[in-house]
């Protein structure tokens, strides 16, 4: 269980985060939304190490995670896809999902976690000699995945993963994230912009606007909340 | 066009990284020793020891320029670090070479990981001006502690004696041969481990690097170290072949003369080194043969070495932005494609075996 208790997030003069709380629970999938600007990406790398909340607490299965670096955070078993896809160009993709599965320590454990990736991702396999600069879009997107996938993680958090992604390729990314959630007992967290496609996937919910939670309930239950949807979500 | 066979099998190097690279060094170890024993003279040999440190220090270098991405001005003073360890070593003790040179390599990596610490929140210009202050500075120390490191005058090394008839030049470059081929092979197979693919993944992408599990900032420091060892082999072998180590050895024109060298021979690869190396040892010999032909005298002897390197840097940069082995790769696959691939081939089976 991942939970976000309190955080409040600054650059400089701006206030990106005030006040957020949620809970991600094992084996579901919580979605972030909220349009540009909201404070998605900045909760998610909060919670990665990537910034450092000002107030608030993180905590993963009951360990506090605010303070600690990013190379820690991925130790304790959380994995980040960050937008704009986070692969290394210059290697192969066999190479970046090597790279992803480091921090298993032992040969045999890196070499089986690769395999059963590249079984999850048909694609990827075909094109694991392959420079990741080579890669399509969503080829790439698949490989991001792949490479946190890599490092056995217990938490996923995907930064807005349909981004620029053909309308068929997302919902077979969908299919894979729900299918992960449930089978691998995976918390995934889901930002998007892409409120419709995440909220057919999600369990839970939280809606971000300015910085703030402006709602949190099951996916289902936002879903049927046209007020909500027409104000925030604009579907 | 022309159908060529491909190249038999057997023909192909082994996959694995440590025996090609194993096989590669014991062919090349063949040629150096045909090449120095049978060949050259001894004066030309003793260029070829150069060109073989002059490799080590360009090796290290591009490791962590072209791999990691780090860019260094200081490693003239790295490699002062390493001469004056072996140095102040064969003064006062009567350690065995190996010893020594393994000691110098020791104190020189040492000395990269203090600069590396603080280089790890620097980037770009701001690296290369604190670099750029060690390679001016460092090497100045040898005349402040006069008593230690005997000021101008320097310190006097002890060459490694031969076994029998052996010319000792022929001996000592026989060594630094050997030493530039174990690095070689210990590099090349370092940039196919995990620590190769992690320096290049905080080269690509510190952001990227860190979300999959990578310490940035040590991986950093650890190519300062790698590289700056090599940087002190280097400097140990100069030692030998100079004869003597003294501060004026290492001016800040050495530290930018192995950096220009590594971006010519081609940043990132080994053979580069090598390219570079040939390049910041005979380019000299040419310069002062044609000022010579020339009658230009001394003074001119000295500005020609720099314009003809200057010249032919540009000239590659131009040619070749990935200098001269990354201009040879390029060649290659362009002639593989020509040769051995059916036209209108499959574009992403190419894509694939152009990868190596």
């Amino acid at each position: 269980m991942l939970e976000v208790e309190g955080v409040s997030v600054q650059y400089g003069a701006v206030r990106a985060l005030e006040d957020v709380s949620l809970t991600a629970e094992v084996g579901a999938i919580t979605t972030i939304l909220g349009a540009n600007g909201a404070g998605k990406t900045t909760l998610l790398r909060a919670m990665s190490g990537l910034v450092h909340p000002r107030r608030g607490t993180i905590r993963f299965d009951g360990r506090v995670l605010t303070g600690r670096s990013v190379e820690q955070v991925v130790r304790a078993g959380i994995a980040h896809v960050p937008e704009g896809r986070g692969v290394i160009e210059e290697l192969t993709v066999e190479e970046n999902l090597r790279l992803g599965s480091l921090i298993l320590g032992s040969r045999s454990a890196q070499k089986a976690v690769i395999a059963e990736v590249l079984e999850l991702f048909p694609p990827l396999r075909d094109a694991r000699n392959r420079y990741a600069s080579s890669l399509s879009g969503g080829e790439r997107q698949m490989l991001a995945i792949a490479r946190a996938l890599a490092s056995r993680p217990k938490a996923l958090l995907l930064d807005e993963p349909s981004l620029g992604l053909a309308p068929i390729v997302t919902a077979r990314l969908m299919a894979v994230l729900r299918e992960l959630s449930r089978s691998a007992s995976l918390t995934i967290i889901l930002v998007e912009q892409n409120a419709r496609s995440a909220l057919s996937i999600a369990q839970s919910a939280v809606v971000l606007n300015l910085g703030r939670v402006v709602a949190a309930d099951t996916a289902s239950s936002l879903a049927a909340d046209t007020n909500l949807r027409h104000h925030y979500l604009g579907f | 066009m022309p159908k060529i066979p491909r190249p038999p099998k057997w023909f192909h190097l082994p996959r694995q990284p440590l025996v090609r690279h194993l096989i590669l060094a014991i062919v090349a170890a063949g040629g150096f020793y045909l090449l120095t024993n049978d060949i050259l003279s001894t004066y030309n040999t003793v260029l070829v020891g150069e060109i073989a440190f002059y490799a080590i220090a360009l090796g290290g270098l591009s490791i962590l320029t072209g791999a990691n991405g780090q860019i260094s001005f200081g490693h003239g003073a790295l490699m002062a670090v390493g001469a004056y360890t072996a140095a102040l070593l064969m003064v006062h003790t009567h350690f065995n070479l190996v010893l020594e040179l393994l000691i110098a390599i020791g104190a020189a990596a040492i000395a990269g990981v203090i600069v590396g610490i603080p280089a790890t929140r620097l980037k770009g210009p701001y690296l290369a001006g604190m670099t750029l202050i060690l390679a001016v500075g460092l090497p100045l120390l040898g005349n402040q502690y006069g008593s230690v490191f005997n000021g101008d005058q320097g310190l006097v090394t002890t060459p490694p004696s031969p076994p029998g008839s052996v010319n000792p030049e022929l001996w000592l470059t026989w060594i630094e041969i050997l030493g530039a081929l174990v690095i070689m092979v210990l590099l090349a197979n370092l940039m196919k481990s995990r620590f190769g693919r992690m320096f290049r993944a905080v080269r690509d992408d510190e952001v990227a690097a860190s979300l999959a599990g990578i310490h940035v900032a040590r991986t950093k420091v650890i190519a300062f170290a790698v590289s700056a060892g090599c940087a002190g082999l280097a400097g140990a072998f100069l030692a030998l072949s100079s004869g003597v180590v003294s501060s004026g050895e290492f001016p800040l024109s050495l530290s930018i003369e192995i950096l220009a060298g590594m971006v010519l021979g081609g940043a990132g690869t080994l053979v580069g080194a090598w390219w570079g190396g040939i390049a910041l040892v005979f380019f000299p010999q040419w310069a002062s043969s044609i000022s010579k032909a020339a009658g230009l005298g001394t003074g001119g002897n000295a500005y020609l070495g720099t314009i003809i390197f200057g010249a032919v840097l540009v000239l590659v940069m131009m040619l070749a932005p990935s200098g001269i082995q990354g201009g040879f790769r390029r060649v290659g696959s362009f002639a593989d494609r020509r040769l051995f691939r059916p036209r209108g081939g499959d574009v992403t089976k190419s894509l694939q075996t152009g990868s190596e």
